[in-house]
């Protein structure tokens, strides 16, 4: 309790609060470049960072394009391939999604990318909900290690690391505290 | 309790630890929400296109029903299926309980064929705490005697929490066979520690003032205390028991206890009609009262799928 909103010792910073806004900026502008239609693409972010950093992608778009685009919600929780070897287990959320997703683009959006497992759920995941025409993915970091043939198409920063290594993301409407992102040396 | 800035889940603070359900008496406030909160999640499964997700896909599930019923059973049935389990039901007849078999030896062999989730109804009391001491696998509580059904009592508040979008500071009237009824003190358990006020009502016979130690009220007069309920939860008589000493007669019940129309015109127009179900229409409640737009009864029914499996997901979901 008493450790809140502390740096952890070793920890480096490796964004900061400007450089995450110029990364989702970036992605945005890249987004509009590859979808010339706009109207059909779907935000859907993964909790909890995820659906806030789709949310700020969509505000860029809609500055940078002049278009509302969607937004939605992709819990993995329930998709996940690791059920029964958690001693603990986190909120399942439910997905929001706008219905039908046919003929839509969805893109995922996630705060780091690492084994590639919590995307495979993802994809699972809209997959009960329809056939979307294409599945994106967007994410603020590559950590690389990955575990499945997965790679996004939208990268804030790539960020070569250790696999004993962390990388910490906070940010303000989530964590109640400054954007940041750390990596964390054990 | 985590909290600060490594937490993955910065806004929910707690997490799910239990192998076992076996009773609202044992969960915290906070353990009650977080299966509520879950059972919104899987709620909304059933919205989607494919009604199934893989969350317990190679897991097998045991539905052992030591005493007859088909509502709770097919519920956990389609939870399950929902959930990608498998699933084997046994019932006492089809069993070799009736051969004479112990329930330790009948769950040693449930055991050996490697079940990880056993949902298990029984007549005695205690005997999924039994079970749950000595198994491997998750044991869930589908009703134990007079002791507890809490399944039943997380689906009734979840369909007050839904309707009412709180349960804390609403008053809950428990009308009926408080004495032999587990729904009724999974509810006990439950709603007090949401923080909603209690009325049981019913013949003293079956709401003895024995009762007024959990923090509840006990009330013989009905009419005094439906106009002031937020919630009306009716239990079913269960006349097919003969307890004729408990109170002399059907005819006299409905006079004194029954949810008659002329009754529900002193209810709040906001206040909601439960019953666990199956109604004995004309006689805890009219027909016209079980089928009128106070009635949440089939919201119940609705909602217990989304919240078993919820309880599945997580009791079973946990590494044991």
């Amino acid at each position: 309790m008493n450790q809140v909103k502390q740096n952890p010792p070793a920890a480096v910073p490796v964004m900061d609060a400007e450089a995450i806004r110029r990364a989702l900026r970036r992605i945005a502008h890249e987004i509009i470049e590859r979808n010339p239609q706009l109207e059909k693409v779907v935000l859907a972010g993964i909790p909890s960072r995820g659906v806030e950093l789709a949310r700020r992608i969509a505000g860029f778009i809609r500055e940078i394009g002049k278009i509302d685009i969607e937004t939605g919600v992709i819990d993995v929780a329930m998709h996940r391939d690791d059920v029964g070897t958690r001693p603990e287990l986190p909120m399942v959320r439910a997905s929001k999604l706008p219905l039908p997703l046919e003929e839509r683009t969805v893109i995922i959006v996630d705060d780091v990318f690492y084994t590639g497992r919590t995307v495979r759920a993802a994809m699972d995941a809209i997959n009960s909900f329809g056939r979307p025409a294409r599945v994106q993915l967007a994410v603020l970091i590559d950590r690389g290690h990955r575990e499945l043939p997965i790679r996004p198409d939208y990268i804030g920063k790539n960020l070569p690391t250790a696999s004993r290594e962390q990388i910490q993301v906070r940010l303000q409407e989530t964590d109640k505290a400054a954007d940041a992102v750390w990596l964390e040396k054990q | 309790m985590q909290c600060g800035w490594k937490n993955n889940e910065p806004q929910m603070t707690a997490r799910w630890t239990r192998k076992d359900l076996l009773g609202l008496r044992d969960l915290s406030a906070d353990e009650i929400n977080f299966v509520l909160e879950t059972a919104d999640a899987f709620k909304q499964v059933g919205t989607r296109e494919i009604k199934k997700v893989p969350a317990l896909r190679g897991k097998t599930l045991v539905n052992f029903f030591v005493e007859p019923s088909t509502r709770t059973r097919t519920s956990f049935e389609l939870a399950a299926f929902r959930l990608s389990a498998d699933v084997i039901n046994i019932s006492a007849t089809a069993s070799s309980l009736t051969k004479g078999e112990t329930l330790k030896d009948t769950a040693r062999n449930l055991e050996a064929l490697h079940a990880d989730i056993l949902v298990l109804r029984h007549s005695s009391a205690g005997a999924p705490q039994f079970l749950a001491d000595r198994l491997k696998a998750s044991v869930i509580n589908a009703g134990d005697g007079a002791h507890e059904h809490p399944t039943q009592a997380l689906l009734d508040l979840y369909t007050i929490r839904e309707r009412r979008g709180k349960i804390a500071g609403l008053r809950v009237a428990i009308i009926g066979d408080i004495l032999f009824s587990r729904v009724a003190r999974s509810n006990i358990f439950g709603l007090l520690k949401l923080g909603a006020q209690v009325t049981l009502v019913g013949p003293s016979t079956l709401v003895p003032r024995e009762f007024e130690k959990l923090g509840v009220e006990v009330s013989y007069k009905i009419d005094d205390v439906l106009p002031k309920a937020d919630v009306v939860n009716l239990l079913r008589i269960q006349h097919e028991r003969q307890r004729r000493e408990y109170f002399p007669g059907l005819g006299e019940y409905i006079r004194l206890f029954g949810l008659t129309k002329e009754r529900a015109k002193h209810l709040k127009p906001d206040c909601l009609i439960m019953h666990p179900g199956p109604i004995n229409r004309g006689v805890e409640i009219d027909s016209d009262v079980a089928d009128g737009l106070q009635s949440v009864i089939l919201d119940q029914v609705t909602n217990g799928l989304a919240v078993r499996m919820a309880v599945l997901y997580l009791c079973g979901g946990i590494a044991t």
